[in-house]
């Protein structure tokens, strides 16, 4: 449920579902994004849905503060809605060639490079979110011993098709862009298909994603 | 193949289709975008006889040059800008806020702008461009929207589909206001912060860096001590918001801003200060004042008024 509900400036709702990361409280968020994205309210521009938040951006010059408030504090989200998520099998590869930071991450977590693989690959993330840049997906979460923080200095340039960790989640770089996770793969699906305006991300909140490991050759012949 | 053609000479250096962005996308990943001085866009349209959401060349400081072949056709530029129009024998320097007739082979050349960032060149017809998602509107960043989502190149050509019947001359007298100051709203981390830091975010001067360009606004000046935590769990962006990273430098998100992030966010801009805002160019000094949430939405009603206003005079 709904916490509390602010204002972010003048032309957002912040909707606050508590501090915790967790599938529970994600879902909360996901139901009310999903039945207000559905009903298609006037004036209403864009809904960012997060771990535990859902900022509501409007158009100021059609609605103000006080009537999304109203409108939203008085919607029903919890029997509505189907999240209708789906289960994807993401092909990795974790050739030297991309695991650029697989030597940092045995020293942090004091684990070597099979046991680091065992402990990622084959298993069941959930979806939280996706953006920061186009369709990028925030998985979660990582085992205990898998957690490490971001690179001091971030990277100008991650490759597209970065498979990379930070702290309890897992993510896919969807198209080059600077960026400071700690790069364990590289998938050769496309993530984010801007041809494709109907659903340009392959990954959406909700889902679940399980990553299996491909051979370098694999990964070479993948697209053909 | 289209008869009537802009042609690339020299490109500028951030030079880009805009319209009025797109919207919905941002659970997806995708920012607004769209002209990032909405005003100047409008107004340009409005003075070569164009719907309002029709798309133009948006530039920032050094615009390009173009050459123009094909049937008679109305441009304008708004802003506050440095240009020339080239014609067979005599080169006019050009006033933003009118309109001018160019014909085949007349040269536009957008010398850069002054004082400013952004500026606008409309034409009056219609750009032949690829729509994604209901807009134009180039994202370098996702390589979105016309052009394959980047900056126009030289040598390049650009056709129209179509030239505005209704070529009569426009003029209006806008003159771009300075601010002083840019007014906020307290943001949802603001309590992260230390007393000296709110202090300071309030009352001392910051200036726009250098590194600055359509996603956000970086500010140098006093650090902003925070005292509770440098990273939050990332949640939704807005445009506007400024948040500190770590090394107490404000950021100010702008129109193609990520969607999402993971620094405190100390204040928002008010939507009536935006345009203003993303004029001030690298060295512009800033001050941040707090209002609050109905004195914003009461100025943002007076503001959009006063555009209103100002297209209907055109």
């Amino acid at each position: 449920m709904i916490k509390n509900i602010s204002n972010l400036g003048d032309a957002a709702l912040y909707c606050d579902f508590g501090n915790e990361v967790n599938k529970s409280i994600n879902s909360q968020v996901i139901k009310y994004f999903k039945t207000i994205k559905e009903k298609k309210f006037e004036g209403i521009n864009n809904l960012t849905p997060s771990y535990n938040k859902l900022i509501i951006s409007y158009d100021l010059k059609k609605i103000n503060f006080k009537e999304v408030k109203n409108y939203v504090e008085n919607i029903n989200a919890e029997d509505s809605i189907n999240i209708n998520s789906k289960k994807l099998e993401i092909p990795v590869c974790c050739h030297e060639n991309f695991s650029m930071d697989i030597k940092r991450l045995e020293k942090i977590l004091k684990l070597s490079r099979e046991k680091i693989l065992e402990n990622f690959l084959n298993k069941e993330y959930f979806c939280y979110m996706t953006g920061f840049i186009a369709g990028m997906p925030f998985l979660g979460d990582l085992d205990e011993n898998m957690r490490a923080q971001r690179l001091e200095t971030p990277r100008v340039k991650v490759p597209k098709g970065s498979v990379a960790l930070t702290e309890q989640f897992a993510n896919i770089y969807t198209f080059e862009s600077p960026g400071g996770w700690n790069i364990l793969g590289n998938t050769p699906l496309d993530i984010f298909d801007s041809s494709k305006e109907d659903k340009p991300n392959l990954i959406n909140p909700g889902d679940t994603v399980v990553f299996k490991e491909i051979t370098l050759d694999q990964y070479k012949n993948y697209n053909e | 193949m289209s008869s009537n053609y802009l042609e690339i000479i020299r490109p500028g250096i951030n030079t880009t289709f805009q319209d009025k962005g797109r919207d919905h996308l941002y659970h997806i990943g995708i920012p607004f975008s769209g002209a990032m001085d909405n005003r100047n866009y409008l107004i340009a349209n409005k003075l070569v006889n164009n719907n309002l959401d029709s798309a133009v060349i948006e530039f920032a400081y050094q615009g390009p040059h173009i050459k123009y072949s094909g049937e008679k056709i109305n441009c304008a530029i708004t802003g506050d800008v440095i240009f020339s129009i080239k014609k067979k024998d005599t080169e006019i320097e050009g006033k933003c806020y009118e309109s001018y007739q160019i014909e085949n082979g007349d040269e536009i050349n957008i010398i850069s702008t002054n004082k400013s960032v952004y500026g606008y060149l409309a034409l009056g017809g219609e750009f032949d461009l690829k729509f994604q998602w209901n807009s134009c509107s180039i994202n370098t960043k996702a390589n979105i929207g016309s052009n394959d989502g980047k900056k126009l190149d030289v040598g390049q050509r650009i056709n129209l589909k179509k030239i505005n019947s209704n070529k009569d001359i426009k003029k209006t007298n806008y003159i771009n206001t300075k601010i002083e100051n840019i007014r906020v709203i307290k943001g949802t981390n603001f309590d992260y912060f230390s007393e000296e830091g709110k202090k300071i975010f309030y009352e001392k001067e910051f200036t726009v860096s250098k590194l600055s360009d359509r996603m956000g606004m970086r500010l140098e000046g006093p650090k902003i001590d925070n005292i509770v935590n440098t990273n939050i769990k990332s949640e939704g962006l807005i445009k506007g918001v400024i948040q500190v990273p770590a090394d107490g430098n404000p950021i100010i998100m702008l129109s193609d801003h990520g969607t999402i992030g993971g620094y405190p966010k100390i204040g928002v801009v008010v939507s009536v200060d935006y345009d203003r805002l993303v004029q001030m160019s690298p060295g512009s000094k800033i001050k941040f004042k707090e209002i609050n949430l109905s004195d914003a939405e009461t100025l943002f009603k007076l503001y959009e008024m006063e555009t209103q206003n100002l297209l209907s005079q055109i």
